[in-house]
């Protein structure tokens, strides 16, 4: 691990949303860097800043405290621009709900991303159609997403966020939605992806999905109270404490383990 | 170029949604239709007066009496025109730009033939009054000059008089008694087919000797009888201003009317005529299509109405298409592309329902009147439509680039 090549990297990240009066709490001073090829999960009850977490990562909100940067660019100059060229280029959404279009047909989906990249129209479809046969949906590409199941429909998304050949992959709870089966094959999907190079960062509530990732980060109150590097071998120690990781969603033997995840000074 | 890639996206979303696109564009299609009709109406009207006048000729110059502005008689005819003002612009001398001088006095009277009648505005005139005003005969002739001189109970009758008391228009040789009266009928006026502007249908002519002295109690204005009006032809188009003037001099010079004194009379000349008409009607279409326009205007609030609805419908979509990378201007493009091709399409739409419209009058036999779309008035309703459309459409594409897009994916 070495400062340059770490994709993400984050520094004392604290959120606070404002109802009102009252004030959230959603990320309490989370630090954590990314390398990339990395396969990440995150993990945590409802409510513990995980997907405040991921929108920050994947520059559609800012932080309220903190620094970060995504390939060594600190995000917190950046015009609104600048921050969706980044989105375009360097990120791919994978939502639990899917967040298809009504009626669009699978390769209108998949093209969305090249369109606001600016790519001719010939080339956007073709590589949308290529893009949908790497997740198996090359018979499906002029399906609407009403002619297609759930788990084709959540490849259909996986296809539009690959599409625009991204470094980092984010998923919010990509396989809440599915059948057990389907949520597999879904696992399966984006296990070879990450054979195939792809970072990818998955939140998830299931214990299964999370067992997969080489590096599981478990957090609770908008905070990180474990970070498991490599893989998904118990280990006792850890700055967090074996009690806060056993109240975790996540019982044993999962995660535990805290790897020596240098934090770098973003920019 | 980019730009042209929003259409697509723009139709696709249309369409998903016919329904409710076909009821949003209702008012812009009724506001075109609307606009596009009514100055067609417009148009066809009024070229079709200017035919009417034009073919009456362009040198004719008509002087009539001013009406009275106080007193008891306040908005009636000054008595004051009469056959010694004829007499003396038959004169040559003073007036060489004019070249018929032709006295008209008119009435309403009931002619009757055998036990039909009917009331007629029978005009006491002369013999020129065929040429001046372009008189064409259906049966036998106009008046003569020989008929004039004798006050020969001689008439002259439109077609309707003639169906109406006859009915059939070959009546030359028969006669009607006006007053007691029996009169010849010497001629029938071709029918002038619309009963608008300048048509003699219902119209008689009689010597004006006759209707001086035996048919009408016209009244005298210094020893002589009054007339209604004088026809009169200047020599040439280019001489009719030179023809006003000359008879202007001898009227005001007859009614010894001193420097500071305004005419008691005016002459009304074909090209002022027209230059009215033009006047009137231009008025008539702006106010009429101002009105249309209002439709527009709500139609394009209806517009704005439905597109807000839209971007509400659609917050996750546009979420999305920011998390995708969207910018806030492909954002607002969108939004702003898609009402311009919602307003657009009703836009042609109205302009097809007007066309629509006016092939339909145009086929419906003797309708008064025709629609003339003119190529500007397209380029206008073309104009107003995607006006309108961007117009009511920034606002809420611009609500559309101010969603948060986290809370838009949030939103359910
Ligand atoms: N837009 C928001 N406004 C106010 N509070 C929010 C907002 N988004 C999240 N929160 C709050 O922040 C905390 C963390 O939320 P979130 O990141 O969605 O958690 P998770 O994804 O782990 O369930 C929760 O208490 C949640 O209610
Ligand atoms: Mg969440």
């Amino acid at each position: 691990m070495t400062g340059s090549s770490a994709l993400i990297e984050m520094q004392d990240i604290s959120k606070v949303y404002r109802m009102g009066e009252t004030k959230v709490l959603a990320l309490n001073g989370v630090s954590l860097s990314i390398e990339e090829g990395e396969y990440v999960a995150i993990v945590g009850t409802s409510g513990s800043g995980k997907s405040t977490l991921m929108n920050i990562i994947g520059l559609l909100d800012s932080p309220t405290e903190g620094a970060f940067a995504i390939r060594g660019q600190r995000a917190s100059g950046l015009t609104g621009r600048q921050l969706a060229d980044l989105r375009n280029r360097e990120i791919g959404f994978v939502f639990q709900q899917f967040n298809l279009l009504a009626r669009a047909p699978a390769w209108r989906q998949v093209e969305l991303p090249l369109f606001y990249a600016d790519v001719a129209r010939g080339e956007s479809r073709r590589r949308a159609v290529e893009t949908l046969a790497q997740v198996g949906l090359a018979e499906r590409a002029d399906h609407r997403p009403e002619e297609l199941s759930g788990g084709q429909q959540q490849r259909v998304a996986i296809a539009r966020a690959l599409v625009n050949r991204p470094s980092l992959l984010l998923a919010d709870e990509p396989t809440g939605a599915l059948d057990t089966r389907t949520g597999e094959e879904v696992m399966a999907l984006f296990e070879k992806l990450h054979e195939e190079g792809l970072t990818l960062v998955i939140i998830t509530h299931d214990r299964e999905v999370a067992e997969r990732a080489r590096r599981v980060i478990t957090m609770r109150d908008g905070v990180i109270i474990s970070d498991s590097g490599g893989t998904a071998v118990a280990a006792r120690s850890g700055r967090n404490g074996l009690s806060e990781a056993a109240r975790s969603p996540l019982p044993q033997p999962i995660a535990i383990d805290h790897a020596e995840g240098k934090i770098y000074e973003a920019g | 170029m980019k730009l042209v890639r929003y259409f697509p996206v723009a139709v696709d979303s249309i369409t998903a949604n016919k329904m409710r696109a076909g009821l949003t564009m209702l008012g812009i299609i009724i506001g075109v239709a609307a606009v596009l009709s009514i100055l067609g109406v417009g148009r066809g009207a009024s070229a079709d007066i200017l035919d009417e006048v034009a073919s009456q000729g362009t040198t004719r110059l008509t002087i009539s009496p001013s009406t009275e502005s106080e007193g008891e008689g306040a908005g009636a005819p000054v008595q004051t025109l009469t056959m010694g003002d004829v007499r003396a612009l038959f004169d040559p001398a003073f007036h060489p730009d004019v070249v018929e001088v032709v006295p008209q006095f008119t009435g309403n009277i009931q002619l009757v033939a055998g036990s039909s009648n009917k009331q007629t505005r029978v005009t006491g005139t002369t013999a020129d009054y065929a040429g001046v005003h372009r008189l064409e005969m259906a049966e036998g002739r106009f008046l003569t000059e020989d008929e004039i001189a004798r006050m020969s109970n001689v008439i002259v009758i439109g077609t309707a008089v003639a169906t109406d008391l006859f009915e059939r228009t070959q009546v030359v040789g028969e006669s009607v008694r006006i007053n007691g009266e029996p009169f010849t009928i010497v001629g029938v006026l071709e029918e002038s087919g619309n009963a608008g502007f300048g048509s003699n249908d219902d119209s008689g002519f009689i010597p004006i000797g006759a209707a001086h002295g035996r048919i009408f109690n016209v009244p005298r204005y210094r020893g002589d009888y009054t007339v209604t009006s004088i026809s009169a032809n200047a020599v040439s188009e280019e001489r009719v201003e030179a023809a006003e003037l000359q008879i202007e001099q001898t009227l005001r010079l007859r009614r010894g009317l001193g420097a500071h004194d305004d005419n008691d009379f005016t002459i009304s000349t074909q090209a002022s005529l027209l230059d009215t008409i033009g006047a009137v009607t231009s008025t008539l279409t702006l106010l009429l299509s101002s009105i249309a326009a209002i439709s527009l205007v709500v139609g394009g609030i209806g517009i704005m109405n439905i597109m807000l609805v839209s971007v509400t419908e659609r917050t996750r979509e546009i979420g999305l298409r920011k998390a995708l990378g969207a910018h806030t201007s492909d954002v607002l493009l969108q939004f702003l592309i898609e009402s311009l091709v919602l307003t657009l399409l009703g836009g042609l739409i109205g302009i097809a329902i007007s066309y629509g419209l006016a092939l339909l009058v145009q086929r419906i036999p003797n309708f008064p009147i025709d629609i003339l779309i003119g190529v500007d008035a397209l380029i206008l309703a073309v104009g107003v439509s995607a006006g309108c459309g961007l117009i009511f459409g920034l606002y809420p594409a611009m609500r559309a680039t101010r969603l948060d897009p986290i809370e838009a994916l949030r939103y359910e």
